[in-house]
């Protein structure tokens, strides 16, 4: 119960119980990088969402709900903050300049490079059984 | 209480800046979260259109036990035909703004379902004013 076995533990507990994901499991399944609050990269994440509209990032509801998008401006990050969204992956490795990692970070935004395009992340994590929010 | 704040046209880097503020007070009035969810994204998409669509705005909160009220103001070419405006999908956004995801024209629909009651004046060629109230049903500050 231990170092490794631990995390293996959690994440068991997590599918069994919860059907969820860790952070760190999303990531390890599209070759990704947590960029910011690796501190807050235990959280789990149980829907996601595929969007590069800010209107339409607007209507989630649900909390922990992972989103997904090709966009990588401050406007994601705002946007995300105003729908309790804590865990965004940017697609394609798109640069992250530091006034998005900083605003990121201040919100407890956990982000995730990719270099997997949103069709491939979605597809992954869909496979893994992260659930569709519509 | 009451709170003012000013934004400026085309600032895109502090785009949200009035809502993320009005979000964490909202947070330590202890105001129900689903209904401050609500109230702050009327605001962030009322703040977005006056950085997207205008030059210049303020922003005026007033909440109360009962009800918060805000007001966005601004200077700029105002809109000419609100029940148009009020459509889904109808957007007059530029490519760069639109670049940035937004544009859908899905803003003021989404705000007048956020809220609990919206009134937009506008007069063409010197601004817009947009009025949100929402009830705060017995959770006050
Ligand atoms: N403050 C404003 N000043 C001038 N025109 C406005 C203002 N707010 C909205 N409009 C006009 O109304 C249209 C619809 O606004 P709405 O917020 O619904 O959509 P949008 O801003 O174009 O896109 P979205 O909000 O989905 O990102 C805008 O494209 C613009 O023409
Ligand atoms: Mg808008």
């Amino acid at each position: 119960m231990h170092g490794q076995n631990n995390g293996l533990l959690t994440e068991y507990f997590c599918k069994i119980y919860h059907n969820t994901m860790l952070i760190t499991e999303v990531a390890s399944k599209i070759e990704g990088r947590v960029v910011c609050c690796e501190n807050k990269a235990a959280g789990e994440v149980e829907y996601a969402f595929s969007s590069d509209l800010m209107s339409d990032v607007l209507k989630v509801e649900r909390e922990n709900v992972l989103l997904i998008t090709g966009l990588a401006n401050l406007q994601v990050i705002r946007t995300s903050e105003m729908s309790d969204i804590n865990c965004i992956v940017i697609a394609r490795n798109k640069k992250l300049n530091s006034e998005i990692i900083k605003l990121a970070t201040e919100n407890g935004i956990v982000l995730i490079e990719s270099p997997y395009s949103v069709f491939r992340i979605s597809g992954e994590l869909y496979k893994a059984g992260i659930k569709p929010l519509f | 209480m009451q709170y003012r704040y000013k934004i400026a046209g085309g600032d895109f880097s502090n785009a949200g800046a009035v809502a993320s503020s009005v979000k964490k007070t909202l947070r330590q009035l202890n105001i129900d979260h689903r209904l401050s969810k609500r109230i702050v994204i009327a605001l962030y998409e009322g703040e977005v259109n006056v950085v997207a669509h205008a030059y210049s705005g303020i922003i005026d909160i007033d909440i109360d036990h009962e009800r918060i009220k805000i007001r966005i103001t601004d200077k700029g070419p105002g809109i000419v035909d609100i029940a148009k405006a009020m459509e889904e999908g109808y957007s007059t956004a530029s490519t760069q703004v639109r670049e940035m995801g937004f544009g859908a024209g899905m803003g003021l629909s989404n705000m007048k379902k956020n809220s609990d009651s919206m009134q937009i004046t506008s007069e063409p060629g010197i601004g817009t004013v947009v009025e949100l109230t929402t009830y705060l049903n017995g959770n006050e500050g």
